[in-house]
């Protein structure tokens, strides 16, 4: 501890930080534009000036940039000092010579941390009379707007994007006060983490072009805490409403998961919640006609009583919706919406998480190991975040060398940047084909998945083999390593690389390391379907003929193949569907009911590290039906058992009994607060205390406001009524503070700048079981696959846009998701006779399909890769072994383009 | 005739090449330092000798390289900046074009004393013929075994690579010399950590001038002692001076410090006075950066003594009536000169040459280069000096680097010494634009005996 003396009032503070840092945390507002709590201080916006005095007796002091001091054992500083005031201000005079002053018509406004600082400040009075300078703008592609003009070189954007991030595409071009930020031309940006600009960016220069399709000021929003529902690491989100429309996602910080930041996945993709798929109507397949509520409502409980159901859940549905269906159809009639390999996966990921074998570590505690290998998961492209994680974390020795060797702080980014150079800790890849993440490795290597598995089980045998010498690379620097790391996932559909994984693990136990594992899955409950321990699909069979068949939230023909999908929606008399988006499966439905998203529904989701986390109702969509799958599932249950109906069914109840049925989610109930919560005995506000146009706005309906809808699921309203002041952080709809209108105002939710939210960050880890640790499995599970001439082995290749079902179906998403292809490398197209973009011939399950060529000359001969998800490429749902017509038998090559 | 160490043999016919070079006793630095004395000789020798950086700081270079931090199995480099871009200073374009053996002797003696084997010359992207004569004299050296591996069977093994920049002034400041020379955006970087310490690739690396490191040769051969006889109290040995403006002998001198300001002007040995028998006005002694002084203080202290071309001396009297040597880019101007055009020259300089990383400098040299450009063309209003006082002051000792300072000292010493001229162009719009205010009272106080001549 050191003390703080700041205009001669001592504060215990930690030595070590930066000074800026410190005063933030101690709450006192001091104006920055450079510093960035993730990114620490490179000291160039001069805006965070304050006095610095030798000891008590010195009374000039030095002006100094408090984001490159550090806190010293007995530091006085002066933030109110004459100087340091009028310099802040005079740097605001600077910056505003050049910005163009146009807030009216920023997206930014209302929401700019330059208003703010501006404000701060108290810059008020403008003594520069020339023209601005004025900047040509770049098209950024579908996700990103350009504005130039509002400049104010903080350097902020490209050290996000290149140093942080990693991307290549962004840079500073020019010099003096005609410093640009941009790509070398228009195009694209590169980098899936594109979007948290729009939030690093202090003003308008890089904004949420989605949002400007429907823009609103932030104090017009609607929010909600909400959870990314489009991978499995449950990174946490602020869903914005207005109008009766989701309109925007920005990240919401979680000290455990994914800290500021999100991926453009998880940020773009809700434009699927307003896409021409969704479900707004119930239909009958036959007649295809809307139906009234009452109707159709007793016409399934009635189907229901009169015929045995079958159930089939979903991994993108919360734990709620899952148990109520369970609840309705019964234990028995119950499955998972799985294949049997899925299944298997999503058990073994479980099984390796309860052992607890290895520490279970959450997204965020990726950046403190310091040897990492990555088996067969591509994460840049299954699991954004955790690919930004890893490239922290990578750094962390490199860091840890500049403090011990030349006494840099963890905080001086620039410095440190120069000092560690291309310098990073141990990171092996052991995948199919080249990913991202290549560019930070050790090492990597391309090669089956199978191959990767027995290479998984051959490093897990070095390390067990208790020979002073361990010669294999990746043993020697996970045993070196303080905390080593093993990333794996389902993404490969493989279930030895998890085993392997395993034993690595085990192995690393056994002498006497910490590992730590992390592993990733499909959907965003994949880790809550696993939990609740129901059979896969392929055991509802002998149930399912002449059944009414209910299926969730779910298409079957993404997760079987089509033929055996087909089986199953042949058996049923009737299919019913619960789903807010159209699907293969929906479509096929006798019965299809309509159902709210995530903005639109109260629910929990398990996320892959097994930590149980709520998402909120942003706002009562005005179409009735658009209601909780479990809140459906429950009236039917009740109407079905002729039981009273309970109008006021709140998530708590559901939950309550959930908990009874499935001990396994025992914490659920304290992943948000309950309904009856009150602050001060007021609810927390959803909308911001400036929302504007509530009387007005359903003027042309009632001249008469209507009464708001009332929550009853949560302590949070549906209108700027209530509490006000810093919520808990479960129930924080939105970052505010008086003086910080913009994202930055989180610093004064966290505990200490970067830390945990004030009580806690919100989520519960459920997985805790800690049984005895079984001996490491060597035998090698990975049977040697055997390939006839002309076949290949089919692996997915994923795309970050595209391969997710839901954000697919925003237009944004899809402009970005690349064209499907087949991808071999020089050895398989010589031996095909192809080229690349030729048309390749498929021949697989008796039917043939065309796509075209890509070299891709990394891969191993025998692998054939193909984009993952698409609708081109839905007749691949599992790895499969597939043969390719050579183009010498001149059947159906397309080789005119090469004419 | 003063003594000449680094401009010696300038005038000896083929002295570019090695073996002319060699003949005139080229090299035994070399063969002294290697052979005969360890690498802390070296320095102790360069620490005797009193040698400032002749780059513009001062600092003294055996200071520096004392600091240089040897951590075990980290590569050291040594650096030379010769990326000379400040205006009215071309010493070491001089220095390479027509002696570049000095630089590479010094390079490779420097180098062994710091115990760097690889060591880079940062040359200034526009001097291209410069970067052709040192790779050809790095080649001659090497071909002669003073390059390379095992240089003279020593064990010492040194390479010298020759780096174009991109031709931006910003890069002849050290930290943003590396980042070029990484290859990187020459933004400057924020010390602590000094590059002794982390300098080019995360490693210790010493940054010096091409003059400074031409001398140590001569340090090495007639010892630090004798180097510090050379010069006046703490400014020792010779400098070269690159005079310009309006005088009749412009060019590159060497002289030894301590000589006065009023004999490098008038002698014929040196200057040779003020061209075509006009009135010295204002001198900017040390390069655009340092104060512009009126000619009355340049030529004599306020206590009435000369001032003599030394750190000191020039430095003599503060901000308020001092400047200082900087690199010595000597630039004199008659009283034909107008020093509101030219501080708006210099500032328009600054303004396109500051990098844009920190707020202060990127906005208020633009910021000062358009006040300045609205007072020289009659547009100016009589608070303008106030605010360009204003802004240079919140820009000086604010920034990352001291490009800041440079852009900002010009502006506010012009106004301290000249305000009356800054007054006169703002009431005086129209007379302005067509004359100039001559002379004033900035009157050399010598001006009967050049008047006669």
């Amino acid at each position: 501890m050191a003390t703080l003396y700041i205009d001669n009032r001592p504060y215990d503070v930690k030595e070590g930080k930066n000074l800026l840092e410190t005063c933030l945390t101690l709450g006192f507002d001091l104006p920055y534009f450079c510093w960035h709590p993730a990114m620490g201080s490179v000291g160039a916006c001069r805006q965070c000036a304050i006095k610095i005095f030798k000891d008590e007796n010195d009374t000039a002091g030095r002006l100094v940039m408090s984001c490159m001091e550090p806190v010293g054992k007995e530091t006085r500083i002066s933030l109110d000092h004459p100087d340091a005031e009028k310099f802040r201000k005079s740097v605001i005079e600077w910056l505003m010579t050049n910005h163009p002053h146009d807030c009216a018509v920023c997206d930014e406004g209302g929401s700019c941390h330059l208003q703010d600082m501006t404000v701060m400040t108290g810059h008020n009075y403008r003594r520069f009379e020339f023209p601005k300078r004025t900047y040509v703008n770049q098209y950024l592609g579908p996700l990103i707007n350009h504005e130039m003009n509002r400049c104010i070189q903080c350097y902020r954007c490209v050290r996000f994007y290149k140093d942080y991030a990693g991307g290549k595409d962004l840079d500073v071009y020019a010099a003096h006060n005609h410093v640009y930020f941009g790509r070398e031309k228009d195009g694209i940006l590169e980098s899936e983490f594109s979007g948290n600009l729009a939030e690093i960016c202090p003003t308008g220069v890089f904004t949420d072009k989605t949002l400007k399709q429907h823009y609103s000021r932030k104090w017009d929003f609607t929010f909600a805490p909400s959870v990314c529902q489009h991978c499995s690491l449950g990174c946490n989100i602020i869903a914005g409403e207005r109008y009766g429309e989701l309109r925007q996602i920005t990240s919401r910080y979680n000290g455990d998961v994914n800290g500021y930041f999100i991926c453009d996945r998880g940020r773009f993709g809700y434009e699927a919640a307003n896409s021409v798929d969704r479900i707004y109507q119930p239909a009958l397949k036959e007649e295809n006609v809307s139906l009234n509520q009452e109707y159709i409502i007793n016409d399934i409980a009635a189907l229901l009583s009169t015929s045995n159901c079958v159930g089939i859940g979903s991994p993108r549905a919360s734990l709620e919706s899952n148990f109520a269906l369970q609840q309705l159809v019964g234990n028995g009639n119950y499955y998972s919406g799985w294949s049997d390999e899925e299944h298997r996966l999503n058990k073994a990921a479980l099984n390796i998480l309860q052992n607890r074998t290895a520490e279970i570590v959450s997204l965020k505690q990726i950046e403190q190991y310091d040897s990492i290998l990555i088996l067969g998961e591509d994460l840049t492209n299954t699991a954004p975040m955790a690919a930004l994680t890893v490239r922290q974390a990578v750094r962390k020795k490199p860091v840890e060398n500049a403090q011990q060797n030349i006494n840099l702080a963890t905080w001086h980014d620039a410095a440190l940047r120069e000092y560690i150079q291309q310098r990073h800790s141990d990171l092996f890849i052991l995948h199919p084909h080249s990913t991202k993440l290549d560019e930070i490795a050790t090492q990597v290597s391309y090669s089956t998945p199978h191959e990767i598995a027995a290479k998984g089980f051959t490093i897990a045998a070095a390390i067990d083999a208790t020979a002073d010498q361990v010669i294999d690379q990746i043993a020697t620097s996970l045993l070196n390593a303080q905390k080593p790391l093993i990333i794996t996932g389902t993404s490969l559909f493989n279930e030895p690389l998890l085993a392997a994984a395993e034993a690595i693990v085990k192995a690393l136990k056994k002498r006497g390391k910490q590992p730590g594992i992390f592993i990733t899955q499909a959907d965003c409950n994949s880790m809550g379907l696993a939990m609740m321990n129901v059979p896969p699909l392929s055991s509802a069979f002998s149930k399912l003929s002449d059944s009414t068949l209910i299926i969730l939230e779910t298409d079957l023909y993404r997760n079987l193949s089509t033929e055996k999908a087909d089986e199953i929606m042949n058996l049923p008399k009737r299919i019913i569907v619960f789903d807010h988006i159209k699907s293969t499966t929906s479509e096929k439905a006798d019965i299809k009911v309509p159902v709210g998203m995530f903005s639109e529904a109260d629910g929990t989701i398990v996320n892959n590290e097994g930590r149980a986390q709520r998402f909120f109702q942003v706002f009562v969509p005005k179409n009735e039906w658009l209601k909780e799958s479990w809140r459906w599932l429950s009236l039917l249950k009740a109407l079905k058992d002729g039981k009273a109906i309970d109008e006021n069914l709140s998530i708590s109840n559901i939950q309550s009994t959930l908990v009874e049925a499935l001990p396994q989610f025992r914490g659920i109930e304290d992943a948000a607060l309950s309904e009856d919560f009150r602050l001060n005995g007021q609810k927390v506000p959803r909308a911001p205390h400036r929302y504007s146009g509530r009387t007005a706005m359903l003027s042309n309906e009632n001249v008469s406001e209507p009464k708001p809808p009332q929550d009853i699921d949560s302590p949070m309203s549906f209108t700027m009524e209530g509490y006000r002041g810093i919520p808990p952080s479960s129930v924080t709809p939105f970052f505010w503070s008086p003086g910080w209108n913009s994202v930055q105002s989180i610093n004064k939710f966290q505990i200490e700048i970067g830390g945990p939210l004030h009580d806690g960050n919100p989520g519960v880890r459920l997985v805790n079981s800690n049984s005895s640790i079984t001996p490491i499995d060597f035998e090698q599970k990975t049977e040697k696959i055997s390939l006839k001439e002309f076949e290949w082995q089919l692996v997915p290749v994923y795309h970050i846009f595209g391969s997710e079902e839901l954000s697919a179906k925003a237009p944004a998403i899809a402009e970005l998701t690349p064209k499907p292809y087949l991808g071999l490398n020089q050895y398989s197209l010589a031996k095909l006779n192809l080229q690349e973009n030729d048309m390749a011939t498929i021949e697989h399950h008796g039917r043939a399909y065309q796509l075209p060529v890509r070299l891709r000359a990394e891969i191993n001969n025998e692998v054939a890769l193909i984009l993952f998800g698409l609708p081109q490429t839905a007749f691949f749902v599992k790895p499969v072994i597939i043969k390719i017509r050579p183009a010498s038998n001149g059947i159906t090559n397309n080789n005119s383009k090469h004419e | 005739m003063a003594q000449k160490i680094l401009l010696k043999n300038i005038n000896i016919p083929g002295i570019n090449t090695f073996e002319v070079y060699r003949q005139h006793g080229g090299y035994a630095a070399v063969e002294k330092a290697l052979k005969t004395m360890s690498a802390d000789d070296v320095v102790e020798e360069v620490k005797k000798s009193g040698l400032r950086g002749r780059g513009g700081a001062g600092f003294p270079t055996g200071m520096k390289w004392s600091f240089l931090a040897k951590p075990e199995g980290v590569p050291r480099y040594l650096v030379c900046n010769a990326d000379e871009s400040e205006p009215g200073t071309f010493k070491d374009r001089y220095l390479m074009t027509h002696t570049p053996h000095t630089l590479i002797e010094g390079m490779i003696v420097s180098s062994f004393a710091l115990g760097a084997n690889t060591s880079y010359i940062y040359v200034r992207g526009e001097m291209m013929p410069q970067i052709r004569i040192l790779e050809k004299a790095i080649a001659e050296a090497k071909n002669a075994g003073f390059l390379g591996k095992n240089i003279l069977g020593t064990g010492y093994d040194l390479e010298i690579y020759v780096q174009p920049g991109g031709g931006a002034y910003i890069c002849g400041e050290e930290t943003a010399l590396l980042e070029s020379l990484e290859g990187k955006r020459g933004n400057p970087r924020i010390k602590p950590p000094f590059p002794a310490i982390a300098g080019l690739y995360g490693c210790p690396t010493v940054v010096n001038n091409v003059e400074s490191i031409a001398a140590v040769s001569w340090i090495v051969v007639n010892g630090g002692d004798e180097y510090a006889k050379i010069g006046i109290g703490r400014s020792t040995g010779t400098k070269l001076i690159s005079a310009s403006g309006n005088i009749n002998k412009p060019g590159v001198y060497e002289i030894e410090l301590g000589l006065s300001v009023e004999e490098f002007i008038y002698s014929d040995e040196y200057c040779g006075g003020i061209a075509n028998g006009k009135r010295l006005k204002a001198v900017v002694a040390g390069g655009s950066s340092v104060p512009i002084l009126p000619a009355n203080l340049i030529l004599k202290l306020a206590n009435g003594q000369p001032r003599l071309m030394s750190y000191e001396s020039l430095a003599e009297g503060g901000f308020a009536t001092g400047t200082m040597l900087g690199s010595g880019g000597f630039i004199v101007m008659d009283e034909d000169a107008c020093v509101v055009r030219n501080t708006w020259n210099f500032s328009r300089f600054y303004h396109h040459e500051s990098c844009g990383q920190c707020s202060p400098c990127r906005e208020g040299t633009g910021w000062m280069e358009k006040v300045l450009h609205r007072i020289e063309y009659g547009h100016g209003k009589m608070s303008d000096i106030d605010l360009l006082v204003d802004v240079s002051k919140k820009i000086e000792g604010n920034t990352i680097c001291p490009l800041g300072d440079a852009a900002a000292w010009p502006v506010a010493s012009a106004i301290r010494h000249f305000r009356d001229e800054f007054e006169w162009h703002v009431n005086n719009p129209k007379a302005a634009m067509d004359g100039n205010y001559g002379l004033a009272n900035y009157a050399d106080p010598i001006p009967v005996v050049e008047e006669a001549s």
